[in-house]
């Protein structure tokens, strides 16, 4: 098995989840309604969790503490796609992020389930079922808010319109994805994106919203090179205030 | 946690002479022998109007509690600080939203108690008004604020209206792994460096004097609650509540090896109580009122946040709404 390969993997995955987790949590106190406040704090909580699950697994392969890898690096040290690092914006937005995101992520970690890598399958399996209550979360809310009034559904479909090139961007190839693919380690970001948009196309078209022509739209890569949007960085600063201000420090 | 230091303000009991002698003695004679009130049962006025005010101040204080703590949530140091807080905090707004249900219960909307909130005209507990400059400030919320929070609630939880006792009582069993938490968070603080013990040592010193103003005003100059405390609404007097949180934590606080910021601080053998210097009541006053450090602040986020959800809101309502049963 090609041990960079699995790395890579890991490591993008791992940081999807850190990222975007710590933008689910801030709308901790912010949210439209008290329900959905503490809805994307759990969603928030459960991100973490698995992203410092795949940090372990990461340490284990001989790479740095979790909080060490977490806390200290820079924004192009970071292999998130920049869907997750945008900034949260209304509701609409963050719901639709949520939405495209996670519809993959469920996918992911499903076939994930069948990795030849062992520890990686056994925390698949694990995890694949807290994704279940991620979409059926975005679905419900999707499709209610989708259909509801004019400004509801206007709101979602620009959201949806701007989100669309950064979501594909979470399937950008990694450099190694032949080799993936082979070992049977992950069976690949092409298929993963054909499940996804599959099921993107269900949901949606339960609702009055439409998608874009998936040939016309240009992805935004470059996330999974390290190469970011602006607003990476900052978050990075502020997630690390405390914990750089002396690394030896446990606190 | 939270919801201490609840304000009674001064009460007319006039309303209770024309209440029905004969309800309200049955009313009485059921609180004396420690059953609870239900939603559907009679109760004065005075009563349904008391505990509104006393679980609304409550919710209330659970949300703008959350947000001097949850601006740390993007910044705790470390995996485990940082799940943790996330969870503690969404605790907070969970009671919100048990709280809020079980002030409706008397019959007022959580729409209407919201835009109460918003407008000035309810409180919050006063200590939310001050700022967390460092992520020692939100330690001590998040060990002490709570701690004293809890002294209030259980005692509360033995109040007479049986929605409010319930809650409280789930409320509690939370709230103890919250105290867990922030004195897990403290001890880190007190045992680290010498920048991490400076640090924590700073916050008690800023929060000492709100954190004695928690528990409300002196009973020396409180407003009579005698009627509140027999229906059972107010479980114990504030100074009471201030001594058994003393009792408590003052110990704990300086087994720590820190120092609290009060010379005249300390156990009167004689008496079995706490002395201190008064705290400032014209600062808690002037806080409460709307004039503190944060109440701005704080009330401006809840309103840009109901501002920004409003539109969510509209469309649940709409008929048009695809309706999901999201376990179907």
């Amino acid at each position: 098995m090609n041990e960079l390969a699995l790395k890579e993997l890991l490591y993008k995955m791992a940081d999807d989840l850190l990222i975007l987790g710590h933008r689910n949590s801030e709308w901790t106190g912010m949210g439209p309604i008290l329900e959905e406040d503490i809805a994307f704090s759990s969603m928030a909580q459960d991100k973490i969790g698995q992203s410092h699950a795949l940090f372990q697994l990461l340490h284990q392969l001989g790479e740095q503490a979790p909080d060490t890898v977490a806390f200290t690096r820079n924004a192009e040290q970071f292999h998130n796609c920049v869907l997750v690092e945008l900034p949260n914006q209304e509701y609409d937005f963050s719901l639709i992020r949520h939405f495209l995101f996670d519809t993959a992520d469920a996918l992911r970690w499903e076939m994930l389930s069948r990795s030849s890598y062992e520890p990686l399958a056994q925390l698949a399996r694990k995890i694949h079922g807290e994704l279940r209550y991620h979409t059926l979360h975005a679905n419900t809310w999707v499709k209610q808010l989708g259909s509801a009034t004019e400004d509801s559904i206007g709101r979602l479909q620009r959201s949806l319109d701007e989100a669309i090139p950064f979501a594909l961007g979470m399937f950008e190839e990694s450099p190694y994805e032949s080799d993936l693919v082979t070992d049977k380690v992950f069976e690949g970001e092409a298929m993963l994106k054909s499940l996804w948009m599959a099921q993107v196309e269900k949901v949606i078209s339960a609702t009055r919203l439409h998608l874009p022509d998936w040939k016309l739209i240009n992805p935004v890569r470059g996330g999974r090179m390290g190469k970011h949007s602006p607003h990476l960085q900052p978050m990075l600063d502020e997630m690390s205030e405390v914990f750089r201000m002396d690394p030896t420090a446990e606190w | 946690m939270y919801g201490g230091g609840n304000t009674f303000e001064g009460i007319k009991t006039d309303s209770v002479a024309q209440e029905d002698p004969q309800k309200l003695a049955e009313f009485e004679a059921r609180i004396a022998r420690g059953e609870k009130i239900e939603p559907t049962d009679w109760m004065p006025q005075l009563y349904r109007k008391q505990l509104i005010r006393m679980i609304e101040q409550h919710a209330h204080s659970e949300i703008i509690g959350a947000l001097p703590e949850g601006t740390w949530i993007t910044r705790a140091p470390g995996f485990k600080r940082k799940m943790s807080l996330m969870a503690k905090v969404q605790d907070e707004v969970g009671h919100a939203q048990l709280l809020y249900s079980a002030a409706e219960t008397l019959g007022k909307s959580r729409e209407q108690m919201i835009d109460d909130l918003i407008t000035g005209k309810s409180k919050y507990s006063n200590i939310f008004n001050y700022p967390t400059f460092t992520w020692a400030d939100c330690c001590f919320i998040s060990w002490l604020v709570d701690a004293g929070a809890i002294v209030n609630q259980l005692a509360n939880a033995k109040g007479s209206y049986g929605p409010y006792c319930r809650a409280l009582d789930r409320i509690c069993a939370e709230e103890s792994f919250h105290l867990k938490y922030g004195h897990h968070c403290v001890i880190y603080l007190a045992a680290g460096t010498a920048k991490q013990r400076s640090m924590f040592q700073e916050a008690l010193n800023r929060w000492w004097p709100p954190m004695m103003h928690f528990f409300g005003p002196s009973d020396k100059i409180s407003v009579h609650t005698e009627v509140l405390m027999r229906w059972k609404v107010k479980m114990g007097t504030n100074d009471d509540m201030r001594n058994q949180f003393l009792d408590m934590y003052v110990p704990k606080i300086l087994e720590l090896g820190f120092t609290i910021p009060d010379p005249k601080l300390k156990k009167n053998p004689d008496t079995g109580r706490w002395d201190y210097t008064e705290p400032d009541w014209e600062e808690f006053k002037r806080v409460i009122n709307g004039d503190g450090p944060c109440n701005k602040e704080r009330l401006e986020v809840r309103r840009i946040a109901e501002e920004r959800g409003r539109w969510v809101r509209e469309a649940l309502k709409s008929p048009k709404a695809a309706y999901v049963t999201p376990l179907a």
